[in-house]
């Protein structure tokens, strides 16, 4: 967890203790939200989303691969986040940071469990499939990045176009229809500072929060979760929780258009 | 730069070059300044089908303390290119030999105009991330970042501004395209400070005469004035009309 001021911290807390929250939304309001549907032309989908003042970029883009050995008949899926050091003070250059590594992991979690993708459609001829690239840019932190990115993953592969195939080899700038999407996966992160619990932190409540979770739901199941941070939750705090996302979880679907 | 093949694109077709323009027109360039909400400036740039994004840091406490300066602020900058950027095949992330180099070269131009002696012991750090590249990329992360900058307030002598030329067919033409980069027969580009004309970035490929480099200087000076004039009105606009959430949108 990140330092912050002391008076702020208290004061955040304070408030939160109090149900109530610095910007005056509900505990399980979101922060506006803005989806933008590909802003880039070269990748095959892209989109870049805003939850309040973070801003997260997402780009997926087919190539040739190898399959793996274990499953030599499907496609490979990859998840990747870039916490880049223009996005915030709290960035630094180099190699991916733990904090970029989980959050593509939970990102790809719920993408791969929902089979949101179907991989063994991707299936060229032996030894060949399609890779599908996701790749996470976060533009501006300020908190909830999971949320973020896993909405631009999402509404990056529904703006994708299938690539054309010819002789084992993708014709670049030629498409041959969209990318088949299953199951829309959307994740709702919370906070959780004492005993009170809310949706969607900010960077200030981040910082001063005692535990996180992450769910990730589909229309009708929970398929991933992650909890990050020193606190503890309880099963009834976790069963409200879950009610909560799979409401909050289609409201976050209904923005993103098919 | 490739340089051309015997599979090259014919650049240039009745006078006119593949996208059309003429051998002094630059691409459509609209440059949109704070973006983003945490960096200190920020500027994105959209030049022809190149998309990329600008955030500056600093002047702030120089980190780690043994590369600062007792005597100036030290510039830090890094080039990147997104994974997905390129039209062909998906990238590697992270820095790679050009993306360093690029770096450098920036790093540099910007430290000679940047008045780093008004703050020692600083850092001040510049970050340009390419989300879509369609040639002539460094020279436009140049003119973004150097809007990120003014739009940070750090005390410059110049706004840089940055454009390639090329040779085409056998002529010389201003700001080339990614084709034109790819299969022409040289490419060049030069940033400027434009209050005293001086070249602040320079680098240069292939083959020219003494005469071409000259027509090719010309041009891309004649260019820098339409540049600036882009850069300076995208600085005005960001106190003409005032925003309190700063937010990026690519139409």
């Amino acid at each position: 967890m990140e330092t912050m001021n002391e008076i702020k911290r208290d004061t955040l807390l304070a408030l939160l203790n109090a149900g109530k929250r610095a910007d005056n939304r509900g505990m399980f309001d979101y922060r506006e939200i803005s989806i933008q549907s590909a802003p880039l032309q070269n990748p095959d989908g892209s989109s870049l989303v805003s939850i309040g003042k973070s801003q997260v970029m997402a780009g997926v883009k087919f190539d040739i691969a190898t399959p793996f050995a274990d499953r030599p008949q499907e496609g490979v899926l990859s998840t990747s986040a870039d916490l880049l050091p223009l996005a915030s003070h709290l960035f630094e250059t180099g190699p991916p940071s733990d904090e970029s590594i989980e959050l593509a992991r939970v990102v790809d979690r719920g993408i791969r469990s929902a089979n949101t993708i179907d991989l063994k459609s991707f299936f060229l001829t032996e030894g060949k499939v399609l890779a599908l690239y996701i790749d996470i840019f976060v533009l501006d932190h300020d908190g909830n990045l999971i949320d973020a990115s896993s909405l631009a993953a999402m509404s990056a592969l529904l703006s994708c176009r299938m690539p054309k195939i010819e002789d084992g080899k993708i014709i670049r700038g030629e498409f041959s229809g969209k990318l088949p999407v299953g199951e829309k996966v959307v994740t709702c992160t919370f906070g959780k500072s004492g005993s009170k619990m809310f949706l969607d932190p900010s960077l200030d409540e981040e910082k001063g929060m005692d535990c996180r979770l992450t769910l990730a739901t589909t229309s009708k199941h929970i398929c991933a979760g992650q909890k990050g941070g020193w606190g503890s939750l309880s099963e009834k705090d976790l069963m409200e929780l879950s009610d909560i996302s799979m409401r909050k979880g289609s409201e976050l679907r209904a923005l993103l258009s098919d | 730069m490739g340089g051309p093949t015997e599979n090259s694109p014919q650049l240039i077709v009745g006078g006119k070059r593949i996208d059309g323009r003429g051998m002094d027109d630059l691409r459509p360039i609209k440059i949109v300044a704070r973006v983003l909400n945490d960096a200190d400036g920020s500027a994105y740039i959209e030049w022809g089908k190149n998309k990329i994004l600008a955030g500056v840091y600093g002047p702030s406490e120089c980190i780690p303390r043994h590369d600062q300066s007792l005597y100036r602020a030290i510039v830090k900058c890094r080039y990147n290119m997104a994974p997905f950027s390129g039209a062909e095949e998906h990238g590697r992330s992270g820095p790679n030999r050009r993306s360093k180099e690029l770096s450098k070269v920036m790093r540099e131009a910007f430290e000679n105009v940047i008045i780093s002696e008004n703050y020692p012991k600083t850092q001040i750090e510049i970050y340009v991330e390419i989300l879509q590249s369609d040639g002539g990329t460094r020279c436009a992360a140049l003119t973004a970042a150097a809007v990120a900058l003014a739009d940070a307030g750090i005390p410059m002598k110049d706004m840089l501004c940055a454009v390639a030329v090329c040779k085409i067919g056998g002529k010389m033409a201003v700001d080339p395209g990614k084709e034109e980069d790819n299969f022409g027969e040289s490419d060049m580009p030069i940033a400027f400070s434009p209050r005293n004309g001086e070249i602040q970035l320079f680098q240069m490929d292939g083959l020219l005469t003494q005469d071409e480099l000259q027509q090719g200087f010309a041009l891309a000076k004649a260019a820098s004035a339409k540049i600036r004039a882009i850069q300076v009105e995208a600085i005005r606009k960001v106190y003409e009309e005032p925003k309190n959430e700063r937010f990026l949108l690519i139409k």
